[in-house]
């Protein structure tokens, strides 16, 4: 083993060979997942169970059509919660929750309450940053929109001693402006609640900044509440 | 120069006798001295600030109001901060501080136009500093271990052209017909690293791919950074410095062969473990858990290899602080890795996934292995870069002690708090209901990251002493008339 074309084209070809089997024909296989609704349809228009159907005619099998006039999922973020992706980003949320469900009877998902159906590739379609996190010193996100309310979330994210006491999440009050409520036109509607033993003083109020608000609508549409052909809840 | 007869004794001290050979590899340790120095300089600098984001990321588990109110210092971002430094900070560094001089002495060659290798290193530097300040500021990027921002990356990628040529020009450039072990792992590094790099950048930055095909590259990129970037310079390093310091070749040459090209063939499916329950096609899961079970072949190859070479030269190889650090990190190659094994296996990794078992591994092979070697590395080429001797024993005995044995302990506690998190996490009772809510598996985990905040103390203390001894050998003045005498731990207190 002396040569230098020889060593290269090994070391070349033994990565290129993961490469192509984990990223190439991961892509091929979930790189043109589209939307579907609940229930595909065969070319007939009747509905299929799962995503394929044998056509009757050639015998081969072929992927179901979505069923018209149902609505098809998941949906694309817009606006502020599209925003609020990037400051989940930036916090490095990831490091702490997930946004995985596993199915059940693998860890204790279903149990926990995190959701109610196994999240499979097509729910991530849209998402431009696939944030599937390896460590849950918290709690998993996939349904976290289902969860709690948008003060909830607020009181959360501002101080988590309020909602979840000996949380050792970080508080993120930098995301909130703490000022004093206006003498000419009171409090501000944005205000949020915040209980007496957490509230910074008499005379203040708290109000969510921008990036507070982008990144609670964001946690509020976590959900993957809807179902898919390739996956039905438990009835 | 008689050819000798073969790899065994081409690499044997013994027939490094020869003058000439003597000269030459000083020409080398004499062309490497100014870009060593410099690579060691910025390495230590990131060794430091490293630990420093640890720190403040291991104390915000147990205490969350430390410095609460920063934005800059969030957990999420401090994390990141540490993970890059070191990887990219002091990792890369000492690479390029301690590969491009180990390829030379071996290809008999010196290092040409250093000077690029330097500008390169100053590029690189600026980048990782720009990466580290951008993730602070908010512009991270949310894929674990490719966090730099994308301002970063074109610093980053024409500084590796600049670097990483000269290592692949060296073995262009080699006088000795003899190719050992430790080139092609070498060769192999400097050429997975930047296309590893590349395809993460254009996939997962710039052109970023659809659905969780991005989760699929993520992991496919940072499992071959430590496994085709860290791992195969710390084991040519291990395999040059093990039988050059003991003074007996390598115990097989047919091993290191298996061995090398094993790895090169299974590592890279590996990292889709890091995915196993996800949403992920069941095919591919399966096919890294079979690579990362066939890891088990090189482990066991090299480890049969490098612990055959020290077996029976223990007393001797205490004494020098270069085998003991890279013993320690080989063994600990052999343990990390038939552990990351076991960890891919689906029933092993419902318990271990999500908690920080993952994190003690991590620490395990990153740190007990690659770091260790590469301290120990450091020992060795340091004096003949400068021509000077480590001035403290005693600083490289508590630089050893305490990194030693701080990061074997940060392992057992991430390990058994980690795997005890995972069976509490996962324990549902007959009702089907869980067993312990989730905050009490956290408050459970209290008193395990306080103990890892203090292992982490004893691994700074360790690093002070190194950073310490370094500084202090670089500013003193040789004395003429002492002649210089290794620095051994043989009267240690």
């Amino acid at each position: 083993m002396r040569s230098l074309p020889l060593i290269f084209l090994g070391v070349f070809f033994t990565l290129a060979l993961s490469w192509v089997g984990i990223v190439l024909v991961g892509h091929l296989q979930l790189g043109d997942l589209e939307p579907a609704s609940a229930v595909l349809v065969n070319q007939e228009a009747e509905p299929i169970a799962g995503v394929f159907f044998r056509d009757d005619r050639t015998g081969a099998y072929r992927m179901g059509a979505n069923q018209p006039g149902e609505p098809v999922f998941p949906i694309q973020l817009t606006g502020s919660a599209q925003r609020g992706k990037r400051i989940y980003e930036s916090m490095g949320c990831i490091y702490c929750h997930s946004q995985q469900v596993r199915r059940q009877g693998f860890g204790s998902d279903f149990e926990r309450g995190w959701g109610d159906r196994q999240s499979v590739p097509r729910d991530y379609i849209h998402h431009e940053r696939v944030m599937l996190g390896t460590m849950r010193t918290g709690p998993d996100l996939s349904n976290v929109g289902l969860r709690y309310s948008e003060l909830w979330q607020h009181q959360h994210l501002f101080n988590p001693q309020i909602t979840s006491p000996g949380s050792i999440m970080p508080r993120y009050a930098f995301l909130y402006e703490v000022r004093p409520i206006s003498e000419d036109r009171g409090p501000s509607p944005r205000a949020i609640q915040i209980p007496d033993a957490f509230h910074p003083g008499p005379g203040l109020e708290v109000v969510p900044t921008q990036r507070a608000v982008d990144l609670v609508a964001y946690l509020m549409n976590l959900r993957q509440d809807y179902d898919l052909p390739e996956i039905r809840r438990a009835e | 120069m008689s050819v000798p007869a073969s790899i065994a004794t081409a690499i044997d001290p013994r027939t490094e006798s020869p003058e000439a050979i003597r000269v030459r590899l000083s020409e080398v340790d004499t062309s490497m001295k100014v870009p060593g120095v410099f690579f060691m300089i910025s390495a230590l600098f990131w060794l430091m600030a490293g630990t420093v984001f640890a720190l403040i990321a291991a104390i915000k588990f147990h205490n969350v109001d430390f410095l609460g109110d920063s934005e800059a210092f969030t957990f999420g971002r401090v994390r990141s901060a540490h993970l890059n430094a070191m990887i990219y900070g002091w990792g890369t560094n000492v690479i390029f501080a301690v590969a491009p001089w180990i390829m030379g002495r071996l290809c008999r060659t010196r290092i040409r136009f250093t000077n690029i290798l330097v500008i390169g290193g100053v590029f690189w530097n600026i980048g990782v500093t720009i990466g580290i300040f951008g993730i602070l500021a908010g512009d991270k990027i949310g894929v674990e271990w490719l966090e730099m921002p994308a301002y970063a990356t074109p610093l980053l990628a024409i500084a590796f052209a600049c670097t990483g040529v000269w290592v692949v020009l060296l073995f262009r450039w080699r006088e000795s017909g003899h190719v050992y072990v430790s080139q092609w792992y070498f060769l192999a590094a400097f050429f997975w690293l930047p296309w590893l790099y590349t395809i993460a950048q254009i996939m997962l930055v710039f052109e970023p791919a659809r659905g969780v095909v991005q989760s699929l590259t993520n992991w496919w990129f940072a499992h071959n950074v430590l496994g085709l970037w860290l791992t195969p310079i710390a084991l040519g390093a291990a395999y040059y410095l093990i039988p050059k310091v003991l003074g007996r070749p390598i115990y097989s040459y047919y091993l290191s062969v298996i061995g090398f090209w094993s790895l090169a063939l299974f590592y890279n499916w590996a990292g889709v473990h890091h995915l196993i329950g996800g949403p992920i096609p069941a095919w591919l899961i399966s096919a890294g858990t079979v690579a990362s079970v066939m890891m088990v072949i090189p482990v066991i190859v090299v480890a049969i290899n490098h612990h055959m070479t020290v077996v029976g030269l223990h007393k001797e190889g205490w004494a020098s602080p270069t085998i003991r650090f890279v013993v320690f990190g080989a063994i600990n190659y052999t343990a990390v890795s038939l552990l990351g094994s076991a960890m891919a296996l689906r029933s092993v990794n419902e318990v271990t996934h999500f908690t920080h078992f993952t994190v003690g591994h991590a620490h395990h092979g990153v740190y007990s292995f690659f770091t260790m070697i590469m301290f120990g590395a450091v020992y060795y080429m340091m004096p003949r870069l400068l021509n000077r001797e480590w001035p403290s024993a005693m600083l490289i005995s508590l630089h050893w002690w305490a990194t030693a044995v701080g990061v074997t302990l940060m392992v057992v506690v991430l390990s058994l708090g980690g795997w005890i998190q995972g069976l509490r996490l996962n324990a549902i009772s007959d009702d089907g209901t869980v067993v312990y809510q989730f905050m009490e598996v956290m408050e459970y985990l209290n008193p395990y990251m306080v103990m890892r905040s203090l292992t982490g103390v004893l691994i700074t203390i360790g690093h002070v002493a190194f950073f310490i001894n370094f500084f202090w050998m670089l500013c003193q003045r040789p004395d003429p008339r002492t002649p210089a005498r290794p620095t051994l731990l043989t009267n240690e207190a």
